[in-house]
C-alpha cells in the first residue's frame, strides 16, 4: 500500500511533536509526512527561547531531528493558501502540495497594539530566534554607540513573557523598564497580594516597573534612540522596545478559506482536534478547542498526540488542560497552578504573606478544605512541583501546614506522599507512576536516563529537581565515594575533617578510610587540609600527598621538565618585570609564551634549575603564580577607566585586589576569574568561574562560567553590587564551593548539580539560608591572613630545597633523558609526539604563503 | 634501558623489601662495599620520606626508590613507559586493592611497586631492582 500523505503546516514545537508521535504510532508506514515550515530552521525549544540570550546556542535549542525517511521537511517555505476542495496547499515557492490529511500547526503571532511608532527600527517582538538575534544586535550597537550613558530598554507587557523579555534585556546589558496596563505584573497568574510582592522582588533586581499605564507612542529621538511616552505622560529613553503584549492565533489562512474560528480567534476544533472542514485538523496555539485557545506547550502536545492517534486508528480526545505556569528566569520564584484565582464554586483560599521573608503563598482548596484546587507561590516556589502533584487530590495535611515555612509546624510535602497519578512533568504529561515504573524496571537509574526514557523534564525543565527526588524515593543512590579508600564523597569528607579537626592524612584514612590512599584521595585531602589547616604544602606528611605539580611547585610537561609561571596580578607587569622574566628565560633556555590568563609561562625548566630560577624571580619581586595548583589561577582584566574611553569602573584595580585576596586558595579544581570595565566585556569574564562586569553604579557578579571542554556562560547572581558586598559574595561562593564540590569538579558543573541552581546559591550566600555565612567568612579571613608565598618559603628552607634534584646520589648531574630541539622555529622537547606536525606542509600550511615582516606590503596601493 | 625481564630479584643480604624499620639497622650479613660489587648508594635512609620517591643514578640508569608507610623499600626504573619521560619517582605512592603502587605523574597509570607491573595494561611492566640498607644507607643493586 502506498503511504497516504499528511501535510503539516508549521514546524514549531507542536508540529514537531505531531510528526514524532505519528511516526512512532504509525508502525505500518501508512503515512508519509510533508512539513512546510515558515522559519528557516527546524523546530526548536521556544519555551527555552530566553536561554538563547544566555548560555544556549541555536543548536542547543534545536529539537531532535526527524530521522524517518517518511518525513520531508521544507524549511523557509510557508504555506500561502489552501484549496480544501482540491486538497492542496500552495507554498510561497509557488508549489502546490497535495494532502490526504492536513494539520494546521501555525502557532501564534505576537500581538502588537496599534501604538504610533511600532514599525520603527529597534522595535521588536519576542517569539523567534530571529527576533532575539535582532534584539541582540540592536543591544550591542546601542551599547557600543552610547558611550558611558545608561542604555535602557522598554518592554511593553508585564506578563510571564514580558518579564522573560525584561530579563533578556538585562542580560544583554540594558536596564529594563516594564510597562503593564493592569494594576499588577503577571495579572493572569497572580492575585493582588502576589503581584505586590512580585513587583518588589523584581524591582530589587533592577527592573523598573510601571503598572496601570499603557504605551501612548514611540518616537525617534535626536541621538538615534527612541522615546517611549506612557499614558501618564512619562517619557522613557530607550535603545530598544520589545512588545510582549500577548499573542493571537495565526489563523489567517484558515479564515481565508472559511474555516470556522473561535470567538476570540483560533481555528475552531472539537475535542478530537477536527476543524469544520473534512480532513483538516488544527493543533497547538492556533487551535481553539471548543472555542478556547491555550498559550502553553503542554496542551499543544496533548493535541498533537490526539491527532496522531486518530490517524493511526486510535480514539484520543483532548481533555481539560493543566494551565500551571512558573516563571523560569530572573531569580524570582513565581508559580501558579490550577484554579489560582479561586473561581470554582465554594473554593476557599488559604494565604500566607510574609513580607519580611519576601514570600507569598496561597492555596485554593475545596469548600471542605480537603482537596487542592490551585495555588500561587511568589518568592519561594520550591514546593511548586509537589503541590501541583496534589491538584484534585486529597491533601496530606492541613493546607496551612503545607505552605508554612519550615520549622513552623510545617509538614512539608515529599514526593513519597504523592499519588501515582500525580503529574510530575506537565509539559509532557509524565506521572509519578510512569517515572517509578521506569526506575523499578531498571531502565533508568539517573536523572538523564529518566529524561531520555520518559521525556519528563525535557521541555521547560522545571521538574528536573523533582525527578531526582523520585529517584531517591525509589532508593536509587548514586555512588559518590571518593575512591576505594574512602566511601565518603569529597563534600562529606570535608565536613568530617572540618568537624573532627584531624590534620594528617594518616589519621584521616586510619579513622575514616581504608588502606594507604592513592593519587585520587591524597591530593584531595591535601587540598582540604590546605583550606582548613593552612601551613606550607610541603610541610611534613603533607609533602607526600601532593601531586607532582604541587610537590615541585611547577607544572610538569610531557618530557618531565616543568613550566614556571610567576604571578602577574590582574595581568599587570612593569617593564622591569618583563626584563627580569626575559633574562631568566634567556639564561635558563626557556621557551616563553603568553597564557590565556594574561601571564607569561616559561617552559622547559629542569627540576634542578627550579630553585635557581625562582631565586632570581623572587629577587625581582615575583611570587608563585600557583599555575601548578588546583587553586586560584588568574583574575584577568581589561584596562577599564584607566585607559578605555568606555570604562565605567577600575577593572584593573579590582582584578589585582581579587587576585591578591584569593591567591594560593586551594580548591577542588582550578579557579579563574575576570573583571571587565563595562558591558562590552573585553575580559571575557562570563567564561570564568567568577566574573565581574562593571556597571555605572557597581558590579555585576556572574558565577559558574567555564571555557574549556564544556563551555558555559556564568550566571548572574546579583547586579550593581558595591565593592564590599561583591567581595563578600565571592568569598562565600568560593568557600561554599570548596566545602561542597566533588573532586575535580569545576564551578560550572558544580552549579549545575546544585539542587535549585543559582537561586539556591543566592539564598545560601546572600540570604544565609543555611546559617553558614559567618563560618564561610571566617574561613576566608583565615586564608587571607595566612597567605605566604610558597616559593619564597622553599628558598628559605634547605630541607625543602633538597627535593629539587634529578638524582639524589649525584646532585648536579643533569638528567640525560631530557633534550630539546629546534622545531619549526620553536624550542621543544626532543621526541615527536603523536599529532605533532613534522613541517608546515604537514600542518596544512604548506600551500599558504606566509609573509615575513620585511615583506609586509606597507602602504602599497590597494 | 635495563632488560625488561629483570623482575625484582633479591640477592641475599638485601632487605627483601622488608625490615627497614630501624633507620640504622645492623645488616644481617656483613655489608659489601658499595662500589664495584653491583650495589650503588642512594641516600641515607632517613632522607627517604615514606610514600615519596627519590631518583638515583644507578649504572647510568635513572632508578626510582620508594619507601612505603610500613618501611618497605622498592626500586623501579624511573622511565614511565607511557610517556617515555623519566618521572616515576615523582608520582604519588599509595595502594590499590592492597597492592602498593606509584601513580605516573603524567598520565596517572599505576605501577605495582613489588613487580613493576602496570595495573592498567598487563603488557607493560617496568624493571625492578633489589634494595637494601647498609649502615643506614639505602643501596640499589643493578
Ligand atoms: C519566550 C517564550 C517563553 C515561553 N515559555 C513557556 C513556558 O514556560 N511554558 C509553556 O508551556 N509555554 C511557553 N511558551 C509558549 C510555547 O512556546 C508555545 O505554546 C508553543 O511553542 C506552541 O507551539 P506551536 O507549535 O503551537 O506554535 P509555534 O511554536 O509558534 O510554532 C508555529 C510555527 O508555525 C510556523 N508558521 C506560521 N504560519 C505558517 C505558515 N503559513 N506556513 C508554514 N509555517 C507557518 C511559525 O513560523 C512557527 O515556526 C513560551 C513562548 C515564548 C515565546
Ligand atoms: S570591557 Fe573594559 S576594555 Fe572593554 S570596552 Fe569596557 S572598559 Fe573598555
Amino acid at each position: 500500500m502506498n503511504p497516504r500523505t499528511v501535510v503539516v503546516v508549521g514546524h514549531g514545537m507542536v508540529g514537531h511533536r505531531f510528526v514524532e508521535s505519528l511516526r512512532r504510532l504509525d508502525t505500518e508506514d501508512a503515512w508519509k509526512v510533508v512539513v512546510l515550515a515558515e522559519e528557516n530552521r527546524p523546530a526548536y525549544d521556544r519555551v527555552a527561547l530566553s536561554s538563547y540570550v544566555g548560555d544556549a546556542s541555536a543548536e542547543d535549542l534545536t529539537l531532535d531531528e526527524h530521522s524517518d525517511p517518511l518525513v520531508e521537511l521544507h524549511l523557509d517555505e510557508p504555506v500561502t493558501g489552501m484549496d480544501l476542495a482540491a486538497r492542496t496547499v500552495r507554498t510561497a515557492k509557488g508549489r502546490d502540495v497535495a494532502y490526504d490529511e492536513l494539520v494546521i500547526a501555525t502557532g501564534s503571532v505576537p500581538f502588537v497594539p496599534p501604538v504610533p511608532g511600532r514599525d520603527l527600527d529597534n522595535v521588536f517582538v519576542y517569539r523567534t530566534l530571529d527576533d532575539l538575534d535582532g534584539l541582540r544586535a540592536a543591544a550591542e550597537t546601542a551599547i557600543a554607540n552610547a558611550g558611558a550613558g545608561r542604555r535602557a530598554g522598554v518592554v511593553v507587557g508585564g506578563g510571564l513573557l514580558g518579564l522573560e523579555a525584561a530579563n533578556a534585556l538585562r542580560q544583554l546589558g540594558l536596564s529594563p523598564h516594564v510597562v503593564e496596563m493592569a494594576p499588577r505584573l503577571m495579572p493572569v497568574q497572580v492575585d493582588e497580594g502576589g503581584g505586590a510582592l512580585l513587583q518588589r522582588l523584581v524591582s530589587d533586581l533592577g527592573l523598573r516597573v510601571h503598572t496601570g499605564v499603557s504605551t501612548s507612542s514611540i518616537a525617534p529621538d535626536h541621538r538615534g534612540g527612541l522615546t517611549v511616552t506612557l499614558s501618564d505622560d512619562t517619557e522613557l529613553d530607550a535603545s530598544v522596545v520589545v512588545f510582549s503584549a500577548g499573542i493571537r492565533p495565526a489563523d489567517s489562512l484558515a479564515r481565508e478559506v472559511g474555516l470556522e474560528v473561535g470567538e476570540r480567534g483560533g481555528v475552531l476544533v472539537d475535542d478530537r482536534c477536527r476543524t469544520s472542514a473534512e480532513h483538516v485538523w488544527a493543533i497547538g496555539e492556533v487551535a481553539a478547542v471548543k472555542g478556547r485557545t491555550y498559550g502553553l506547550v503542554a496542551p499543544g502536545y496533548a493535541m498533537a498526540e490526539v491527532v496522531a492517534e486518530r490517524l493511526t486508528g486510535g480514539d484520543g480526545r483532548f481533555s481539560e488542560a493543566d494551565m500551571s505556569t512558573k516563571l523560569k528566569l530572573l531569580g524570582v520564584d513565581v508559580a501558579s497552578f490550577g484554579d489560582a484565582h479561586a473561581a470554582s464554586p465554594g473554593a476557599l483560599e488559604v494565604t500566607l504573606n510574609d513580607p519580611v521573608a519576601g514570600t507569598y503563598s496561597k492555596l485554593v482548596v475545596s469548600d471542605d478544605a480537603t482537596t487542592l484546587l490551585g495555588g500561587i507561590l511568589v518568592g519561594d516556589a520550591s514546593n511548586y512541583e509537589t503541590l501541583r502533584g496534589f491538584l484534585g487530590e486529597n491533601l496530606p495535611g492541613d493546607p496551612m501546614s503545607l505552605i508554612a515555612p519550615a520549622g513552623d509546624g510545617a509538614v512539608g510535602v515529599g514526593v513519597d506522599a504523592l499519588p501515582d497519578g500525580a503529574q510530575i512533568c506537565s509539559c509532557n504529561a509524565v506521572t509519578k507512576g510512569a517515572l517509578v515504573a521506569a526506575i523499578t524496571s531498571g531502565e533508568a537509574t539517573t536523572v538523564p536516563q529518566l529524561k531520555a526514557c520518559t521525556r519528563a523534564g525535557t521541555t521547560c525543565g522545571s521538574c528536573v529537581p523533582t525527578l531526582g527526588k523520585v529517584l531517591a524515593s525509589c532508593g536509587v543512590e548514586v555512588s559518590k565515594s571518593l575512591c576505594e579508600h574512602f566511601s565518603q564523597s569529597r563534600a562529606e569528607l570535608y565536613e568530617i575533617v572540618m568537624a573532627t579537626g584531624l590534620r594528617t592524612f594518616s589519621e584521616i584514612v586510619g579513622q575514616y578510610g581504608t588502606g594507604r590512599g592513592c593519587d585520587i584521595c591524597k591530593p584531595a585531602v591535601a587540598s582540604m587540609l590546605a583550606t582548613l589547616a593552612g601551613g606550607h604544602v610541603l610541610d611534613g606528611e603533607s609533602a607526600t600527598l601532593q601531586d607532582t605539580n604541587d610537590h615541585f611547585l611547577a607544572n610538569m610537561q610531557r618530557n618531565g621538565t616543568y613550566s614556571v609561571v610567576p604571578r602577574l596580578p590582574g595581568g599587570e607587569v612593569t617593564p622591569e618585570g618583563l626584563i627580569a622574566i626575559g633574562s631568566v628565560a634567556k639564561d635558563f633556555g626557556l621557551y616563553t609564551k603568553i597564557t590565556g590568563g594574561q601571564r607569561i609561562d616559561m617552559f622547559g625548566a629542569r627540576v634542578d634549575d627550579l630553585p635557581k630560577i625562582w631565586r632570581r624571580l623572587v629577587d625581582a619581586g615575583f611570587e608563585s603564580g600557583h599555575a601548578y595548583g588546583k587553586s586560584l589561577r588568574t583574575v584577568k582584566s581589561c584596562v577599564g577607566t584607566d585607559w578605555c574611553r568606555y570604562g565605567v569602573q577600575d577593572s584593573v584595580g579590582l582584578a589585582v585586589a581579587l587576585e591578591l585576596r584569593y591567591r594560593g586558595l586551594r580548591s577542588p579544581h582550578k579557579l579563574k576569574s575576570g573583571v571587565s570595565g563595562c558591558a562590552r566585556e573585553c575580559a571575557e569574564a562570563r567564561s570564568k568561574d567568577f566574573g565581574i562586569i562593571a556597571t555605572e553604579t557597581g558590579w555585576n557578579l556572574y558565577l559558574g562560567g567555564n571555557g574549556g571542554f564544556t563551555p558555559r556562560h556564568a550566571e548572574l547572581i546579583a547586579s550593581d553590587l558595591d565593592t564590599t558586598t561583591l567581595v563578600r559574595t565571592i568569598d562565600r561562593f568560593l568557600m561554599f564551593y570548596i566545602r561542597t564540590a566533588d573532586r575535580l569538579q569545576r564551578t560550572a558543573p558544580w552549579m549545575e548539580s546544585l539542587e535549585g541552581g543559582i537561586d539556591h546559591l543566592r539564598d545560601v550566600i546572600m540570604s544565609d539560608s543555611l546559617g553558614i555565612c559567618t563560618s564561610l567568612d571566617e574561613q576566608m579571613a583565615r586564608h587571607v591572613e595566612g597567605y605566604a608565598d610558597e616559593w619564597a618559603a622553599v628558598l628559605e628552607d634547605p630541607e625543602k630545597l633538597e627535593r629539587f634534584t634529578s638524582f639524589v646520589n649525584a646532585p648536579g648531574t643533569p638528567d640525560p633523558t631530557i633534550e630539546f630541539v629546534d622545531h619549526l622555529g620553536r624550542r621543544v622537547p626532543a621526541g615527536m609526539k603523536d599529532g605533532q606536525p613534522t613541517d608546515l606542509a604537514a600542518l596544512g600550511l604548506g600551500g599558504v604563503p606566509i609573509t615575513d615582516g620585511a615583506r609586509i606590503p606597507m602602504g602599497a596601493p590597494a | 634501558m635495563t632488560a625488561q625481564a629483570d623482575v625484582r630479584q633479591h640477592p641475599s643480604g638485601s632487605t627483601d623489601g622488608a625490615e627497614a624499620k630501624d633507620p640504622h639497622p645492623t645488616p644481617s650479613t656483613p655489608a659489601e662495599p658499595s662500589s664495584g660489587t653491583g650495589w650503588t648508594e642512594v641516600c641515607p635512609l632517613e632522607k627517604l620520606q615514606p610514600e615519596r620517591g627519590v631518583c638515583a643514578l644507578v649504572g647510568g640508569e635513572p632508578v626510582a626508590v620508594f619507601r612505603t608507610h610500613d618501611d618497605r623499600l622498592f626500586a623501579l626504573h624511573n622511565v614511565d613507559p607511557f610517556s617515555n619521560a623519566s618521572v616515576l619517582s615523582r608520582g604519588v605512592v599509595g595502594d590499590l586493592g592492597g597492592t602498593p603502587v606509584v601513580a605516573s605523574p603524567l598520565y596517572k597509570q599505576h605501577f605495582a611497586l613489588e613487580s613493576g607491573q602496570a595495573l592498567e595494561d598487563e603488557t607493560v611492566r617496568v624493571a625492578t631492582y633489589p634494595v637494601r640498607v647498609v649502615n643506614g644507607t639505602v643501596e640499589v643493586g643493578a
